[in-house]
């Protein structure tokens, strides 16, 4: 049964339509994350779940009650604020405490409850400290317990680690992710690095302009996007624009300006104009032509070395740049090729998606 | 900002104009008023001059205030009334404040400038609109009496008797109220317009209800603007001489006005600055009292 069901819902702000018509359903005990780039709708439909707005149509169901219209304080949920929002004039101890206190929880209980969840995210020696004496992974430390000691049915997070360094961020990942399986109750964290989101959520919903573009696991986003807005901004792809001639039992065949027509495997309908897309590591790169129907010659315009793997560009001869990214499997990879040599790319069929344009 | 301090010659150019005002318009002038307060009317051919004074270090000024309790009560009273006034302001301008810093970016300084508005006007002409609105025949009367009369009460009860609100402790509270107002609303203002939104958004998260949020986030995060506004009406409330004058009427009497009889009407210069520096030593005090109980805040909290 889904925990959040979020339906048909609109939210708009004067003229302008921050959430268009989204339909979600997020399962117990799921982490999801809410992926898109700024300005998308994502903090606006995380603000409708938390009830600091309220959507203009369709309704929000937290495990089977319509929330819609209930005050922030009244959900059995609770957030993570992107600046933390830790009480400066309160200890530790008291953030922490401040949720169960408000509520008319005994002190002493509140202080039990307080001081176990400091213990889970590893704060229990500074309970005594004011928030400007922590650093700043310290701070979102407390927002997270002072949210996880309500024992919500689902935390919401936003944007939780914009403002960590990589190394704490990384650090801060891998710790929500034990945390979330150790409590076990729903994340849904709202974010904008897709690392963030394919690294730690089961699944996630794609948004663009208001809309979810898709909700899938992170394999399958990445690997079966469904329109070009996701494969485009899940990971790198290469985008080579053609025409539909033809579909049967094996696919559709694409006619691309400088590879010819290719038939490729593929689901899903397709007519007319389409986009063959392909991801850098897909793609084999070497000095003599290959056997494959897909292959394309060019020259390499640059290099950038990243130890465990090189992106190299590469200019056909006619058609759009295309990168690919080779894995240095010997310490000689490198010398396999340099900026102007001439290469043949080659890929297979399968790993060939196509996409609406 | 560092490096005005490292080049001497160009901090002491902008420092000096401001120095040298604080210096002999304030400091100077609060001196010879501290002198004046162990003076006493000199005495020029056997008989006492009207105008002159003579510091002879006495501390006879100082004993006459304190041992009449006439002036020890006006103190006193002054004290409360000044406070109710301020409390009176917080309780109005805090509402208002907030108004404002919740009001949309286009709004703003328009409710500002409607606050500071009655700034352009003479505090004079103010305070006799004043009377003109709570006078035997003004417009509160005037509009009690409508009310009155339209729910037919003067039926019941015989005709409508107006209210006495002038020339009272009343008066001068509603007067000091408006005048100050504007000190209250722009601290408050302040650092309301400074409070992180998200705060509140995090206490009605965690549970609270509006009421608790307003009083565990939003006052303690704003005390500072309250304390400030606090102390810019408390002060001069105490001070002030005018309102007191025109509204309060005799038995309505403060400090101030007792100290401005001492120098105008009663031409008792060193008795008059005795009282304003036991004024002023009443109001250290409080200040004084005010540092200790935020420390004593801080040191619990």
């Amino acid at each position: 049964m889904s925990i959040i069901s979020i339906r048909n819902v609109t939210k708009k702000f004067g003229g302008i339509t921050a959430v268009d018509n989204a339909n979600i359903d997020i399962a117990a005990n799921e982490f999801f994350a809410v992926l898109g780039p700024s300005g998308c709708g994502k903090t606006t439909l995380l603000r409708m779940l938390a009830g600091f707005e309220t959507p203009t149509a369709g309704e929000i169901l937290i495990d089977g009650v319509d929330v819609s219209a209930m005050a922030p304080n009244k959900r059995p949920v609770n957030m993570v604020f992107q600046s933390y929002a830790v009480f400066p004039h309160m200890t530790v101890l008291a953030n922490v405490g401040y949720g169960l206190k408000v509520t008319g929880v005994p002190a002493a209980e509140t202080r039990r409850r307080a001081e176990e969840v400091l213990e889970l995210v590893q704060l229990a020696h500074l309970g005594e400290r004011k928030p400007d004496q922590l650093s700043g992974g310290q701070r979102q430390r407390v927002a997270l317990a002072r949210a996880l000691v309500k024992r919500p049915k689902v935390l919401l997070l936003d944007e939780p680690m914009s403002a960590l360094d990589a190394k704490l961020r990384e650090q801060m990942q891998l710790e929500l992710t034990r945390l979330q399986e150790e409590i076990g109750i729903t994340f849904v964290i709202v974010t904008h690095d897709q690392d963030e989101a394919l690294s730690m959520a089961d699944r996630i919903a794609v948004m663009q302009a208001g809309r979810v573009e898709q909700t899938a696991t992170p394999e399958l986003l990445y690997e079966s996007p469904n329109s070009r807005f996701v494969a485009d901004f899940i990971g790198k792809v290469n985008l080579l624009d053609g025409q539909v001639t033809g579909a049967s039992d094996h696919g559709v065949t694409v006619e691309v300006a400088h590879l010819g027509k290719v038939t490729v495997p593929h689901a899903g309908r397709a007519h007319g104009q389409v986009s063959l897309a392909v991801r850098p590591e897909k793609i084999r790169m070497t000095a003599s032509r290959p056997e494959s129907s897909l292959i394309v010659q060019g020259r390499i315009v640059d290099w950038a070395y990243y130890g465990d793997t090189s992106h190299i560009r590469v200019q056909p001869d006619n058609g759009p740049l295309m990168s690919v990214t080779v894995q240095n499997e010997t310490r000689s990879t490198v010398e396999n090729g340099d900026v102007g040599d001439q290469v043949w790319l080659s890929w297979r069929e399968e790993d060939t998606l196509v996409l609406d344009r | 900002m560092e490096s005005f301090r490292k080049n001497q010659r160009v901090f002491w150019t902008l420092a000096s104009p401001g120095s040298f005002w604080l210096l002999f318009f304030f400091l100077v002038p609060l001196g010879i008023v501290w002198m004046l307060s162990f003076g006493e009317k000199a005495v020029i051919d056997g008989k006492i001059s009207i105008t002159e004074t003579e510091i002879t270090w006495t501390l006879a000024n100082y004993v006459r205030a304190l041992a009449d309790p006439v002036y020890l009560v006006i103190i006193w009273k002054s004290v409360w009334i000044s406070a109710l006034a301020t409390i009176l302001c917080l309780v109005i301008a805090y509402p208002v404040a907030f108004v404002i810093s919740f009001a949309s970016r286009r709004w703003q300084p328009w409710l500002l400038l409607a606050v500071i508005l009655p700034f352009w006007i003479n505090l004079l002409i103010r305070t006799y609109a004043l009377i003109a609105v709570f006078r035997t025949r003004g417009y509160v009367n005037f509009t009690l009496e409508w009310i009155y009369d339209a729910l037919w009460l003067d039926r019941l009860f015989g005709p409508f008797e107006p209210l006495e609100l002038l020339y009272n402790d009343f008066a001068v509270v509603a007067g000091l109220v408006y005048v100050f107002m504007p000190f209250m609303v722009l601290p408050l203002y302040a650092s309301i317009e400074r409070l992180d939104r998200s705060m509140l958004e995090a206490s009605l998260d965690l549970g609270a209800s509006q009421m608790a949020t307003f009083l565990r986030v939003t006052v303690p995060l704003t005390m500072p603007g309250i304390v400030s506004g606090l102390i810019l009406v408390f002060i001069p409330c105490l001070g002030s001489f005018l309102t007191a004058d025109l509204l309060g009427g005799t038995n309505a009497t403060m400090i101030g006005n007792v100290i401005e009889r001492q120098f105008k009407a009663a031409n008792d210069w060193p008795f008059g600055s005795a009282l304003s520096f036991l004024l002023m030593y009443v109001t250290f005090g409080i200040l004084a009292l005010r540092a200790l109980l935020t420390r004593d805040a801080e040191t619990r909290a």
